[in-house]
């Protein structure tokens, strides 16, 4: 569950605010905000990925809150982890999304099982390509 | 109760959309793209939301080569155990084929080590993300926070619009609208799934309540391994495991593939597993392959390819189970006149019959029948040839206008109890006549004291319309899976073990305080019944 708001690192920005799935947080003007509903949170982590600057910890154990303190939090790379391994924001040009990656992955699994593939998993990486891209707009990335 | 200055903040649109996920973000694209004048009401953010957003989607995702194709309807039927519907896989397959690339404008797609664009697996919050973008610069309206609690109607029965609370502001809205997409997702039974704590089967709810019907709810009983403490319920890497008992017994190798052995273990004990055979390559690349699997490792200080760490089974109910409202046409309408449903949502009997269509067939399914279901709202809001003028009404009833004197209902102990019946493997894994029936008996109470008593306002009825869908979902669910006597992909009776081809059909459901039940006429086919033999799949 959500756990902590580092309040020195906090913009005030209220993006947590608005893109919690389950509405944990409240905005409080010109303060940071408050995690108002702890209870409701659905240990999903998208806070994290949405927070700009690393400010918010999700605790991984989903059944109820534990004892962390700000000072160990702080001192750890966990409140940014899921946006830089996302190649979010500054990491952008750091880290690959590499997902196609599945594919090979099962494949690779089913191999060392030694049993054959089962249909509901997806083959080797599809090479193919559509035939037709209709007109994209310009990538913008506004992150 | 009429339509008339319900709500405090009162919007006009040809369709509004009820959830904001992958379906329903997929739908308000097209509904716009159709140049309707479109309002998508999501729950909590559109763009976190949903079970897609939390996680990542493999599409089903096949060339059109005529011979891959076929191969992969082939492969399907067989794995839909006389339940699914080839002209539906087939369209699915070319939509996903031609639209999933047209994201691009909002979503780079990433390259393979041959610097070959690769299309099949999306990332959740990056596509969701994309999505919104899309449908924004589309011109639709969304309004986040903003959960729907009940349907209007007019009264000749065709839909009016959405009534629902906007739980930041604190204030009701209403949308009026030609026709209503419900996209509000399948029904998790509160099982702390990864992303669908907000997939409560409301939309199940109101349009039953607006008298649509449901079909397939027995295919409920799908599960997924994830750490007994954690939400992270991405099975890729479960392959790798070896998977043992308490005391240190190796019970199998595949789990993932096999839930059910790990079940009965589980039913006995605790299990742990190690995912020793995971190549060290592979766990070098698994950060950048799937960047939230590794989060709840590390901040337990678990290496979980060199460590035994506890596992447990969370109930997926429809979210990747197959129920869910019945489609009546090739445009996603139900059977209320302007009412359409897509995504998890609607039935995925029709692509993926009795085996879940994670991994694959859900996603596409929600790709396409969000873009038909859009695209037809428009159309049937643009010919307005029913309701239009009369008054609408609001159809919520439970939760929000009990049958009897209102009193205080504890929601909390409505969910625990819907919990109680719908997670343990020995009641919804392994299946049978009695415990079905005592399930009942408790759902049944539950939903009485529910519907009889609970008067929620405001942003309390947020709550008590999900704990009143909650109750309903569990009850169409074990109601289909009584009626069900027999045993068919994942909808698995211990006292009807045998697969009985009178029973090649869909099931439907429907109603309230008395719940009917009746085989769907003319559908499935025996003939590709006896086919269906392989291995369950598992989602990544
Ligand atoms: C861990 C995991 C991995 C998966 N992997 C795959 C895969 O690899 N391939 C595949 O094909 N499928 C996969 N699936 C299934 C796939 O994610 C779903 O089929 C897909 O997300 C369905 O989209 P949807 O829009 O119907 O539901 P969701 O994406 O869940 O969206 C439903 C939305 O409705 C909103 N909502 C609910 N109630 C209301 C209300 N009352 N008012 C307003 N809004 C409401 C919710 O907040 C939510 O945002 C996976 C599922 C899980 C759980
Ligand atoms: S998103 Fe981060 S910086 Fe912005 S308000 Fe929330 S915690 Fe503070
Ligand atoms: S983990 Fe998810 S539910 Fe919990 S506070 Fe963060 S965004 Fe909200």
């Amino acid at each position: 569950m959500i756990e902590i708001l580092l309040a020195d690192r906090c913009t005030k920005c209220n993006i947590c605010v608005r893109v919690c799935p389950t509405n944990v947080f409240d905005a409080v003007a010109g303060e940071v905000p408050v995690i108002a509903r702890q209870e409701d949170c659905q240990t999903c982590f998208m806070c994290e990925i949405y927070c700009p600057v690393d400010a918010l910890f999700v605790d991984p154990d989903c059944d109820g809150p534990v004892e962390v303190s700000p000072a160990e939090i702080a001192a750890t790379d966990w409140p940014g982890q899921y946006r830089r391994d996302s190649g979010w924001g500054r990491w952008r040009h750091v880290h690959r999304n590499e997902s196609w990656r599945m594919g090979p992955i099962f494949a690779e699994a089913f191999e060392i099982l030694g049993i054959p593939r089962p249909p509901s998993f997806p083959p080797d990486t599809q090479k193919a390509a559509p035939p037709s891209v209709p007109d994209t707009e310009q990538v913008r990335d506004a992150q | 109760m009429t339509s008339q200055s319900m709500a405090p903040l009162e919007l006009h649109a040809d369709v509004v959309i009820v959830g904001g996920g992958l379906a329903g973000t997929w739908a308000a694209l097209a509904a716009a793209r159709q140049g309707g004048v479109v309002v998508l009401a999501e729950k909590g953010y559109c763009g976190t939301s949903g079970v897609t957003a939390t996680a990542g989607v493999g599409h089903w995702w096949v060339p059109p080569d005529r011979q891959a194709r076929a191969e992969a309807l082939r492969e399907r039927q067989a794995r839909a155990f006389g339940l699914g519907e080839e002209s539906w896989m087939s369209r699915i397959l070319s939509q996903t084929w031609e639209l999933l690339p047209t994201i691009g404008g909002a979503f780079r797609f990433p390259t393979d080590d041959d610097g070959v664009t690769q299309y099949r697996t999306v990332r959740g919050p990056e596509y969701l993300r994309a999505m919104r973008r899309l449908v924004k610069r589309a011109g639709v309206r969304i309004l986040d926070q903003s959960p729907v609690l009940e349907l209007l109607v007019h009264v000749d029965g065709s839909v009016a619009g959405v009534r629902g609370v906007q739980r930041q502001a604190g204030v009701d809205y209403q949308v009026n609208a030609g026709a209503v997409v419900l996209s509000t997702g399948g029904c998790g039974f509160a099982s702390r799934l990864l992303g669908s704590q907000n997939n409560t089967g409301d939309g199940y709810l109101m349009a039953v309540e607006a008298g649509a019907e449901l079909s397939g709810m027995e295919f409920s009983s799908y599960y997924t391994l994830s750490p007994a403490w954690s939400t992270m319920t991405r099975s890729m890497s479960y392959l790798f495991g070896t998977y043992f008992d308490a005391d240190g017994n190796e019970i199998i190798s595949d789990g993932p593939l096999r839930p059910e052995i790990l079940a009965r273990a589980m039913l006995a004990g605790p299990v742990y597993t190690r995912l020793d055979r995971a190549p060290e390559r592979i766990q070098r690349q698994m950060p950048r392959v799937q960047p939230n699997f590794m989060l709840p490792f590390d901040r337990k200080g678990i290496n979980p390819y060199t460590d035994l760490f506890e596992v447990t089974l969370r109930c997926e109910g429809t979210i990747r189970g197959t129920g869910g409202l019945r489609i009546v046409d090739d445009d996603c309408s139900t059977t209320v006149p302007g009412l359409f449903a897509a995504g998890d949502a609607a039935t995925r009997e029709l692509v993926a019959g009795a085996t879940s269509g994670g991994g694959a067939q859900n996603s596409a399914w929600a790709l396409s029948s969000g873009t038909w279901a859009g695209q037809a709202a428009v159309a049937y809001a643009r010919r307005a040839v029913r309701g239009t003028g009369t008054p609408a009404v609001a159809a919520g009833g439970v939760g929000l206008r009990p049958r009897r004197e209102a009193r205080p209902v504890d929601t909390r102990a409505v969910v625990a109890a819907v919990q109680a019946e719908m997670h343990p493997y020995d009641k919804n894994m392994f299946r049978s006549a009695d415990r079905l029936r005592a399930s009942l008996s408790e759902l049944d109470a539950a939903w009485d004291e529910v519907s009889g008593h609970l008067r929620a306002t405001g942003v309390d009825a947020i709550r008590a319309r999900e704990a009143a869908a909650l109750v309903a979902s569990a009850r169409w669910s074990y109601t289909a899976a009584l009626a069900r006597e027999e045993s068919r992909g994942m909808h698995q009776r211990e006292d009807t073990p045998a697969t009985d081809d009178s029973f090649t059909h869909r099931i439907l459901v429907g109603g309230l305080d008395r719940i009917w039940i009746s085989p769907e006429r003319g559908s499935g086919s025996t003939d590709l019944a006896d086919l269906a033999d392989a291995t369950e799949g598992i989602a990544s």
